[in-house]
């Protein structure tokens, strides 16, 4: 993952964008994705601090039970990891709240670091800030995309067909087959596919 | 946001020890109970919905607000400090400890009065989740901060469900109006305030549900007249779910839900 700069101003809402011209465009995904904001860059330097710098790498393995292509890190799930001496503390936050994941997660966490020699670890679940899909990574979009289900756009964007890419598209659903994806289908190759709920 | 029911009186915060920790506690119980009650409601639509999608979207809705519950619960009980956990709260309660507000309890009946209680619900939760994301307790204030989002894609969908129902065809738009003729002596209770809520609106922590009403009722109303229904005549029926006196309804609804639990009490699997 590129290191990407601080900017001066967190940037939520298109509304925002429009006005605020101190923005690094660059750091706005294309396809109606979510610009990066000043909490998430600082998420991602977290990444860099030599105490934990390879305890992040062994959780990159740790993948979502329902999206296995997404790690717990590209999905945003995975908020911090403090070392005290031996003592590991890592932190999570769920989806949505009735995200029956967590218990998996927080069992897979334990057992990566464990096999990495790590026996003192405890996982913390926090539910403030509340997750958004803004914190999915550039990298777990386009995985998101590849394995067959359409990335979160705001909703001003058309939801693009993952398998043909076109924009004549439908809701089917407002869920889908989990809580946090709505049903579509693409009305180009015919074919019905789940997209990420913006949330 | 411009409309936010909860005073500003941070400065009050649990001020007054155990005393207002153990209300608290009840709201809290309150909030997980409403969800919990609702959610097992929502439930029973497992392949049981009219169709596959709206079977699966049900379900996934009955996940949130069973998730919600957790929350509340698990919250509740840590807060309590009597060693209890949220499972022992919802399995091992018995009716008249339960304190959800009677319109979450009734059966789901069909299609059509459970698309209009969870219209009449979610819009509620949508403003009442609003207003508690300002709550000084800061764990009620997240786990508001979770709820409102997923509020907010529960309406769009009831939301939907009211037009299509209600102008649709003459069978569905019958349905709809005797449910909605049904619920409506319910939806009072949802904006009742007694002495506990009133004491930790006073500190910051709860909602003022007076507040709420005056923001549901514009939406309610609007949506009900969009969807060529009729705003029945008022009336309310007798509340009492926070006392935990409860209709016939919710004994049942508990011999099921606690079923497991009962008969192999600690069970885990
Ligand atoms: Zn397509």
């Amino acid at each position: 993952m590129a290191l990407i700069p601080v900017v001066e101003k967190t940037v939520q809402t298109n509304a925002d964008k429009s006005v605020d011209t101190s923005v690094d465009t660059s750091l706005t995904a294309a396809g109606g994705g979510p610009a990066v904001t000043a909490e998430e860059v600082l998420r991602r330097r977290r990444r860099q601090d030599p105490d934990t710098a390879p305890l992040w790498e062994i959780l990159d393995q740790v993948c979502d039970p329902e999206i296995p292509v997404l790690s717990i890190w590209d999905l945003g799930v995975l908020r911090d990891i403090e070392r005290t001496g031996e003592h590991i503390t890592v932190t999570i936050t769920p989806t949505y709240s009735g995200c029956p994941a967590m218990t998996t997660i927080t069992e897979d966490v334990e057992a990566a670091l464990a096999r990495a020699g790590f026996a003192e670890v405890s996982v913390k679940l926090t539910l403030a800030p509340a997750w958004t899909t803004d914190w999915i990574s550039a990298a777990g979009r386009e995985k998101m995309r590849a394995y067959g289900i359409a990335p979160p756009v705001q909703r001003s964007h058309t939801v693009a067909c993952p398998q043909c890419g076109s924009d004549d598209t439908g809701l089917i659903s407002e869920f889908g087959s989990t809580a946090c994806k709505a049903l579509y289908r693409c009305n180009q190759c015919l074919e019905p596919f789940d997209y990420f709920k913006c949330l | 946001m411009a409309c936010n029911p909860v005073r500003d009186r941070s400065d009050k915060n649990h001020s007054d020890g155990n005393m207002s920790k153990q209300t608290i506690v009840e709201y809290a119980t309150r909030l997980g109970d409403d969800a919990l009650i609702l959610g097992h409601r929502l439930s029973e639509w497992c392949s049981n919905g009219p169709f596959l999608e709206e079977d699966i979207a049900t379900i996934n809705t009955s996940l949130d607000y069973i998730g919600r519950a957790r929350m509340f619960l698990s919250y509740a009980a840590e807060l309590e400090g009597a060693g209890r956990t949220e499972d022992d709260l919802a399995y091992t309660r018995d009716c008249r400890d339960f304190k959800n507000l009677l319109i979450n309890e009734l059966p789901r009946g069909d299609f059509a009065f459970t698309t209009v209680r969870q219209f009449l619900v979610d819009a509620f939760n949508l403003f009442f989740f609003e207003a508690l994301v300002g709550s000084t307790d800061t764990q009620l204030a997240a786990i508001a901060a979770k709820s409102v989002k997923e509020s907010r894609y529960h309406l769009r969908r009831s939301r939907d469900w009211m037009l299509r129902l209600g102008d649709g065809t003459e069978e569905s738009h019958r349905r709809t109006q005797t449910a909605l003729d049904d619920l409506w002596g319910y939806t009072d209770e949802l904006f009742h305030m007694d002495p506990l809520e009133s004491e930790l609106l006073d500190t910051g922590v709860a909602v003022d549900r007076a507040a709420v009403r005056l923001r549901w009722e514009p939406l309610v109303t609007e949506l009900i007249d969009a969807a060529t229904l009729q705003l029945p005549q008022p009336y309310t029926l007798p509340g009492g779910g926070r006392q935990g006196v409860h209709t016939e309804h919710l004994g049942h609804l508990l011999a099921e839900l606690q079923f497991v639990q009962r008969a192999y009490p600690g069970l885990q699997w």
